[in-house]
């Protein structure tokens, strides 16, 4: 049946050869086209698919305090991610991986599923800042689950529980309205840069410059060889003109109060410490803020991210009375000026109260050193009569109220000295004579901020010298960088020998018996000040508002105290929200005083006798809500040692330093 | 006058090039695979080889005339195959193609179907001996190829389906098909054509458009073809020495439909061009074969081999050079996979036997 002779036609055999010749031929040129003409443009782009350019990220430099102790530091802060690799299959391994991670199975594996579709060469993230025994788990079963990896950045460690938050500031992811700073154009989105405080004030300083090294990786993403790295330039360490023991101090001195504290040094304007209450944790911003936490710390009705010390604009109270004396005493007015207090006095057909009359007394016959250190206000408000608002005005600016001090510290704030200038400017109405007698006692338009008041009466217990305060000494930056400060350094104003003696022994006295806080007495320390307690609204709204307005709007304490009495080496500023009385806050500023005293005469400190050691930052047991002490939790502490000889900050359990 | 087949006339020539071809897809299988899951999937490959060669000698002894004899045995055999698929198929990744046997063992029939459509077609060719096609003819030889296809599409399984056609076509223009009745077909298919697209699978229509337009989808259907493109294209004339295409499976599973893009990274426009020499040379020694054929059955058969190897080159390489979609085609001979490999030496089984016939009467 299969016939020989019954061949199929040779012609169409052959042409079938030719097609087929025609098909090679065509598919040669395609390879042709692809791997000679095109090549390089291919071979680009899959340089393009293994070559990535992996940042390595530079170490923010330390924050050191005066005497180059560490206070802000950085720890290397691992993410556990999986990469999607191929040879493994990650659901079977989710049990594993969910145990050594302490996470729920059922999570990982719902994000698994979750980034099944998204492309292969994006990891899946699992845990931010894993803890040092998940670390360990990750490098011991390298070979068991090869998917599972880590990338490590540096994290800021600040102090635990907000100890100097304000002065420090936070860091925070570079915002898009920061990038379009001219100040901040060199910088990349996704650098982490100062966002409050010194962090942002000398972020210059403390930012390094990221490296980064080219790497050969697989399509999951996986670094299978490096080619060549430029290392990062970590930052500079920033050192401080605060001292840690007399920060401590002054925030164990605030400790349960609202408010703020400001040590300086008079003489040339070094902080030495600076605290506002209430405070915040800055590490919970060193890894992620959510949301919730931001809008809790925004809406908060105390203001826990504002910094009161140079931040709060308040009626200075009886402590204004320092400049009103040193106004009068200049003036000529003031030294025999002689006024009996009955408890009040009617000026401009207005009865103005003494604070005395509340325990009803008077004060009698008061000349200018019994106004001060009894803080008589019938007295002030003659003086400020007779002065008038101009003169108290040209002395209180001369004194730097109503403007920035010039802190090297960001969004300080101006605070108000009224003037008739100053009314008809922002009112467009005529200064009203009854309105001085208000500002002779540190009331009515008159507001300053902590920091200010103590430059003030800095300055007039140095005998005029005012300088501007400054968290930085220059010659402590590295060349190159010059502090973001305004105003000159110091300005000397005249100040009548005589008088400035009259007005630091009233002040010597204040904190003596027969003064407004005999109660803050230091024995054997010239320990000189002027409470205030200053009303946070008039009197009249006072009593329209009745029984709630008294609890709500007690008066604020005031203390500005230094130490000695003449040229001082310090001037504390303590101002206690809600304090009631001034006399609470001079016992506050006469802690940090003391300490200040002690370290200076070499005697052991208190503060450090019962506190070793501080523990300024521990991360990771964070979630232990009770705080206690729990040492097998504690992980990523750095712990100063304030009696150790080198002074240099211990690790423990921390791994490497990461400052090299 | 009678002679005994011998292996004397066995084509050695013909069994040394397709080994080489193995040889370079077994090496390169294992280039791409070694760092990954699939490694090992060489060391299978050899085996799969083995058992081919085996298939291949054991099917040469088969007297490809009492095959051809029992076609319409194996014809209904095979639809009842494709049927048993339909109903009892395993289901991976969305498609029934897979019948599970005993030992962990999976069959796919529409492989062994294409051997047995290239004997039904030879068969139904032979028959009609030298006159003229008719109308008639052209149908019946289309419904022959054209049932199975369509049972194989409903799985569904494009690629293998499309394979089904150059059957039919190589039958077609062989058996005596004139230019009038080629035009007519070509004409309705383009009529067809907007219909056939609204039959595919939506993933079938995004590989085609992804063809088109690669980059509108680059992580997605359109990532295989730009990875394919780069790996080829880096290449370059002599080959990539980085490889990394392949290496850090950028190329997702080298091993199977883009072996070649694989191949042609590693060794550049050199060693593709050789390959596709080593592919002619095989085809070339094919059609000879035919043409020295006992018997015009015989030399149908061997057409018929030529057009499914010929069809699987234009496509896969068509598609790794970007010229064509992805339709998941294998590279016979090279890519790895059990089933395809098995299915050629059969088929390189049927053309020895009818080689070794040509003078045997």
């Amino acid at each position: 049946m299969f016939g020989r002779d019954e061949k199929v036609s040779p012609m169409r055999l052959t042409a079938v050869q030719y097609i087929v010749l025609g098909i090679f031929l065509i598919l040669a040129y395609g390879l042709w086209r692809l791997q000679v003409v095109q090549s390089d443009f291919y071979a680009t782009l899959a340089e393009k698919n293994r070559i990535r350019n992996v940042p390595i990220l530079a170490p923010r430099g330390r924050i050191l305090d005066r005497e180059g102790r560490t206070i802000v530091d950085n720890y290397p802060s691992f993410t556990a991610l999986l990469l999607r690799d191929s040879s493994r299959d990650l659901t079977a391994d989710a049990d594993l991986i969910a145990q050594g991670l302490h996470l729920d199975p059922k999570d990982v594996k719902e994000r698994i599923r979750h980034f099944a579709a998204s492309p292969q060469y994006q990891p899946i993230y699992l845990k931010d800042d894993i803890t040092p025994d998940e670390l360990a788990f990750i490098e011991s079963h390298r070979n068991e689950l090869p998917e599972l990896d880590t990338i490590m950045a540096h994290r800021r460690l600040y102090p635990r529980n907000g100890f100097m938050a304000h002065l420090i500031g936070y860091v925070g992811e570079v915002s898009e309205e920061m990038l379009n700073q001219p100040q901040f154009e060199l910088y990349n989105p996704g650098d982490v840069v100062g966002k409050s405080g010194v962090e942002l004030q000398y972020n210059q300083v403390l930012m390094g410059k990221n490296g980064s090294r080219r790497a050969v990786v697989n399509s999951h993403g996986k670094e299978v060889q490096t080619l060549d790295d430029t290392p990062a330039q970590p930052g500079r360490p920033l050192k401080l003109t605060v001292d840690l023991d007399l920060q401590i101090a002054a925030e164990q001195a605030l400790e349960g109060h609202n408010g703020a504290i400001i040590a300086m040094d008079p003489r040339n304007g070094e902080i030495l410490a600076l605290v506002s209450r209430p405070t915040f944790n800055p590490n919970d911003f060193a890894v992620r803020v959510s949301r919730d936490q931001w809008s809790k710390l925004v809406n908060d009705d105390d203001h826990p991210l504002l910094n009161k010390a140079i931040q709060a604009q308040l009626a200075p109270g009886s402590t204004f009375k320092v400049i009103m004396a040193t106004a009068g005493l200049q003036e000529g007015i003031a030294q025999d000026m002689h006024v009996t207090c009955n408890g009040g006095a009617t000026f401009y057909g207005r009865y103005f109260k003494c604070w005395v009359v509340a325990e009803h007394r008077t004060h009698g016959v008061v000349g200018i050193d019994k106004a001060i250190f009894q803080s008589c206000d019938v007295f002030f408000y003659t003086l400020a009569e007779k002065l008038g608002i101009g003169r108290i005005a040209k002395y209180a600016t001369m004194f730097g109220l109503g403007q920035r001090t010039g802190i090297d510290l960001p969004q300080e704030v101006t605070g108000v000295m009224p003037s008739e200038e100053w009314k008809i400017r922002n009112y467009k109405q005529k200064w009203y004579a009854g309105e001085t007698i208000s500002v002779g006692i540190g009331q009515g338009a008159v507001t300053a901020t902590p920091i200010q008041m103590a430059r003030a009466i800095g300055a007039i217990a140095s005998g005029g010298l005012l300088v501007r305060p400054h968290v930085t000494n220059p010659q402590d930056l590295p060349p190159g960088v010059i502090p973001a400060a305004s105003g000159p350094d110091e300005v000397r104003i005249p100040l009548d020998p005589q008088n400035w003696q009259i007005i630091t022994d009233a002040l010597a006295s204040v904190v003596n018996p027969g003064g407004t806080a005999p109660s803050a007495h230091l024995q054997g320390i010239d320990f000189a000040g002027k409470t205030g307690s200053a009303q946070t609204i008039s009197n009249a709204l006072k009593a329209k508002l009745g029984a709630a307005g008294k609890a709500n709007f007690k008066d604020n304490g005031w203390f500005i105290g230094v130490e000695p009495r003449r040229n001082p080496e310090i001037v504390v500023c303590a101002l206690l929200e809600e304090g009631e009385h001034g006399y609470l806050a001079a016992r506050t500023a006469a802690q940090v005083i003391k300490a200040y005293v002690e370290k200076e005469r070499r005697t052991p400190s208190k503060v450090a006798q019962k506190e070793k050691k501080i523990e300024i930052g521990a991360v990771w047991n964070d979630a232990d809500p009770d705080g206690e002490d729990n040492d097998s939790l504690r992980a990523g502490r750095l712990v100063i040692d304030l009696k150790a000889n080198d002074r240099r900050p211990t690790t423990d359990d921390r791994g490497p330093t990461t400052n090299d | 006058m009678s002679r005994y087949i011998s292996f004397r006339d066995f084509d050695w020539v013909l069994f040394i090039f397709v080994l080489m071809v193995c040889a370079l897809g077994v090496t390169e299988i294992r280039s791409a695979t070694v760092h990954t899951k699939f490694a090992g999937a060489h060391i299978r490959q050899i085996y799969w080889i083995l058992a081919g060669i085996a298939s291949m000698f054991l099917m040469s002894l088969v007297n490809y005339q009492l095959l051809l004899e029992r076609v319409h045995w194996m014809y209904i055999a095979a639809i009842a195959s494709l049927m048993m698929v339909m109903i009892f198929g395993h289901r991976y990744l969305g498609a029934k193609r897979w019948i599970k046997m005993p030992g962990g063992w999976h069959f796919q029939p529409s492989e062994w179907v294409k051997l047995i459509l290239i004997l039904a077609v030879a068969k139904y060719f032979n028959d009609l001996h030298q006159r003229e096609l008719t109308w008639t003819d052209f149908i019946k030889a289309g419904a022959i190829v054209g049932v199975p296809m369509l049972m194989v599409l409903t799985q569904p399984d494009l690629g293998t389906a499309l394979t089904y056609i150059p059957i039919a076509i190589m039958g077609l223009f062989l058996g005596g098909l004139r230019a009038k009745q080629a035009l007519t077909v070509v004409m309705l298919a383009g009529l067809m054509m907007p219909l056939a697209w609204h039959g595919l699978k939506p993933y079938q229509r995004d590989r085609l458009t992804s063809f088109l337009e690669p980059e509108a989808d680059s992580q997605g259907s359109g990532y295989q073809v730009i990875q394919s493109l780069i790996a080829v294209g880096s290449g370059g004339i002599w080959g990539s020495s980085a490889g990394s295409q392949t290496h850090l499976s950028f190329l997702p599973v080298p091993q199977t439909d883009f072996i070649f893009a694989a191949f042609a990274e590693e060794h550049g426009f050199v060693g593709a061009l050789s390959v596709m020499l080593l592919y002619f040379i095989v085809l070339m020694r094919l059609t000879q074969n035919a043409q020295t054929a006992p018997d015009r059955a015989g030399t149908f058969v061997v057409m018929g081999v030529v057009a499914v190897l010929s069809f699987h080159i234009l496509v896969n390489i068509g598609m790794v050079v970007g010229f064509m979609p992805v339709t998941g085609i294998p590279l016979p001979l090279m890519s790895y996979g059990g089933s395809s490999v098995l299915f050629m030496f059969l088929a390189l089984g049927i053309v020895m036997n009818i080689r070794m016939r040509r003078f045997v009467n």
